[in-house]
């Protein structure tokens, strides 16, 4: 049989590897598009950025109708921001995930309630998070210590810092949650069982041996959190972000400006769009880097941990 | 990495009531404090998910409760056809002398969009899937994977941004649109948003299938090429749909991307070379100028409130086809 191949055989060998070899480059092509797609963004962003990009351009604030000067006031608004986000997020993000591993059994309906909830948050549109932060955090909350504590003046019930932050805190829950729940996952069941046995609490357990083992997982999802907070902009638009502020956010109930509201204003609304293309392009640039280079060290960070988990370290 | 808790849980009734008692009673009060605020704090996802449904649900209310704002509109009446003389019967255009609401034009252009989105990035994203975990080298998948996540990254307002000033006119001199801004420049940007997650989904359940089907179908004689094409697709297939669910679910919620590329005109027209307008465009663009409390404004939150519930049920619906793949085919994490 191997001796002689029939003339059909052989063309029907051919036709098999010939499909075969069809799906490996078109699913190859695929990959090769979604990169080049990644890379003319990229680049283009980074070409038409680059030219406006300077010290002076990073550390001052806009001049002559935002068609000069810098971005500094939005660069330290969309810090101040996810910082203090970052403050609200991750120790909310890190207890549901210490309580969903380590306290919740996996048929406790609460807990399939609690991971439901945190599947279907990271799915709600982010302008549904806007439209929250202004009826909640604002009318409501906002308001209400505006009655009690200062006798309906209105000083936080209003867009500010504050509320964008926490607004953005409930966007970016599920983000910490996942990365946190992965690592704490994948630390070994014998290190708990050690650490018990050695007569430690359970919460001595999961404070000085899995979290510190997690940590890694933990500091990923933050700086996820911390980067997709930054980007962020239907969010804040009615939550606290502002256009052009001559002074510098100091309080909570300030409002801010931010690089990515700066970049849709400047998009839309300018009456001159070539004059203000240089800024456009500068502030995007800024923008994509930080949210690139935290995406990056966090990427690093979870590839070094695993590979660090799987080696059994 | 769930089997390892499983195993604990397994495990669990082996130990006597009073020890695992003994356990638990181990730590002191403040312990026993901290432990209960860890789980106070769980709750907390629980209470946003509420706390979104009835804070938007509360401003949306006088819609259907308030005689003044059904002065001018209802519930009912942002469904039905315009009755007024002149222009369309679905005509959006809150701000007028006679105010119009019809959301047919916004629903009508978020699915226009939506689908254009899909149309570009589910080749694409299950394409390079199958690529991922069928063909590439584990060195290959090592720089893809953390590749598309970046792409993930990119801000929403950057990719519309730049859709804007290259998508645009390179779209506009290719097919010759009508306008320059249009349904397609923002489906294609959309598409930029969506890959990831379609891509992300889709190699999960690929990777899914046990080793064993595809060994299976090779020793049988069956090529790389039919292996993955009529067993691993199809095994994986509730997955793959999952991922275009989830998608779509996303696709119809982003905002800044549409809002910069899509021309926001509220047309009722098939046509995707013409400029369209989304919900989440038109919440985005005009609740920053309404007065709080006026009917515009009320409007404007039950739009925010059915684009919720609407991505609700689709990611629900996702997220359930996910796991009833998973379960049959016994890989659960």
């Amino acid at each position: 049989m191997t001796a002689a191949v029939s003339p059909r055989a052989s063309t029907l060998v051919g036709k098999i590897r010939h499909g075969d070899r069809a799906l490996a480059t078109l699913s190859a092509a695929a990959v090769v598009v979604i990169l080049a797609m990644l890379a003319i963004i990229v680049l283009d962003v980074v070409r038409g950025g680059a030219r406006t990009i300077s010290w002076e351009f990073v550390s001052s604030p806009p001049r002559d109708g935002m068609t000069a000067g810098g971005v500094f006031p939005a660069i330290f608004g969309t810090v101040a921001m996810t910082l203090l986000m970052t403050v609200a997020a991750v120790p909310a993000g890190v207890a549901t995930a210490i309580y969903l591993t380590e306290y919740a059994s996996m048929q406790s309906p609460v807990a399939r309630l609690v991971r439901v909830c945190v599947a279907n948050l990271a799915g709600v549109p982010s302008i549904v998070f806007g439209l929250f932060g202004l009826g909640f955090f604002i009318s409501t909350v906002g308001r209400g210590i505006d009655r009690f504590a200062y006798g309906g003046q209105s000083v936080y019930g209003k867009p500010c810092l504050l509320w964008s932050s926490l607004t953005l805190a409930i966007l970016t829950l599920p983000v910490v949650v996942v990365a946190t729940e992965e690592a704490i996952r994948s630390v070994p069941r014998e290190q708990r069982e050690a650490s018990l046995a050695l007569g430690a609490t359970r919460l001595q357990t999961i404070f000085r041996v899995i979290l510190p083992e997690a940590l890694g997982g933990i500091l990923t999802g933050t700086i996820l959190a911390v980067s997709r907070g930054a980007g962020e902009v239907a969010p804040i638009l009615f939550t606290g972000v502002a256009y052009y502020l001559p002074q510098l956010p100091t309080n909570l109930n300030d409002p801010f400006m931010s690089l990515g509201y700066h970049v849709y204003v400047l998009a839309t609304q300018s009456p001159d769009v070539e004059k203000t293309k240089p800024l456009l392009y500068g502030t995007a640039l800024v923008l994509l880097v930080l949210t690139f280079l935290l995406n990056l060290i966090a990427i690093w960070i979870r590839s070094r941990s695993r590979r660090r988990a799987r080696a059994g370290v | 990495m769930r089997m390892a808790s499983q195993v604990t849980m397994q495990s669990a009734p082996a130990r006597t009531a009073s020890e695992s008692r003994s356990l638990r009673r181990r730590g002191g009060w403040g312990e026993r404090a901290i432990e209960l605020s860890i789980r106070a704090v769980a709750l907390l996802s629980i209470a946003a998910i509420l706390l979104i449904l009835v804070f938007v649900g509360k401003e949306a209310l006088p819609l259907l409760t308030s005689s003044d704002v059904h002065r001018e509109v209802t519930f009912g009446s942002l469904f039905a056809p315009l009755k007024e003389a002149g222009g369309s019967a679905y005509t959006w255009q809150p701000v007028s002398e006679v105010p119009k609401y019809n959301v047919w034009p916004l629903i009508v252009g978020s699915v226009k969009v939506t689908l254009v989105s899909l149309v570009f990035a589910v080749p694409l994203s299950v394409g390079a899937a199958v690529y991922v975990s069928e063909y590439a080298r584990p060195r290959v998948r090592e720089i893809v994977k953390p590749a598309i996540e970046l792409l993930a990254g990119v801000p929403s307002v950057v990719v519309g941004f730049f859709a804007l000033v290259v998508l645009a006119t390179w779209v506009q001199d290719t097919f010759g649109t009508e306008h320059r801004l249009n349904a397609l420049v923002a489906g294609i940007g959309l598409s930029f948003a969506i890959v990831p997650i379609i891509f992300s989904v889709s190699e999960d359940a690929l990777r899914a299938v046990p080793g064993s089907y595809r060994e299976a179908a090779l020793a049988m004689g069956s090529t790389r090429a039919q292996t993955v094409l009529r067993v691993v697709l199809p095994a994986a297939g509730p997955g793959i749909a999952a991922s275009f669910v989830l998608g779509f679910g996303r696709a119809i919620g982003e905002t800044m991307i549409v809002v910069i590329a899509s021309g926001n005109a509220a047309l009722l027209d098939a046509n995707i070379g013409r400029s369209a307008r989304t919900i989440t465009a038109t919440i985005a663009q005009e609740l920053g100028e309404v007065v709080v409390g006026s009917a515009h404004y009320d409007v404007l939150f039950a739009l925010g409130g059915m684009l919720f519930v609407a991505t609700f049920v689709v990611n629900f619906v996702g997220e359930r086809i996910v796991h009833g793949m998973r379960r049959r085919l016994g890989t659960t994490s």
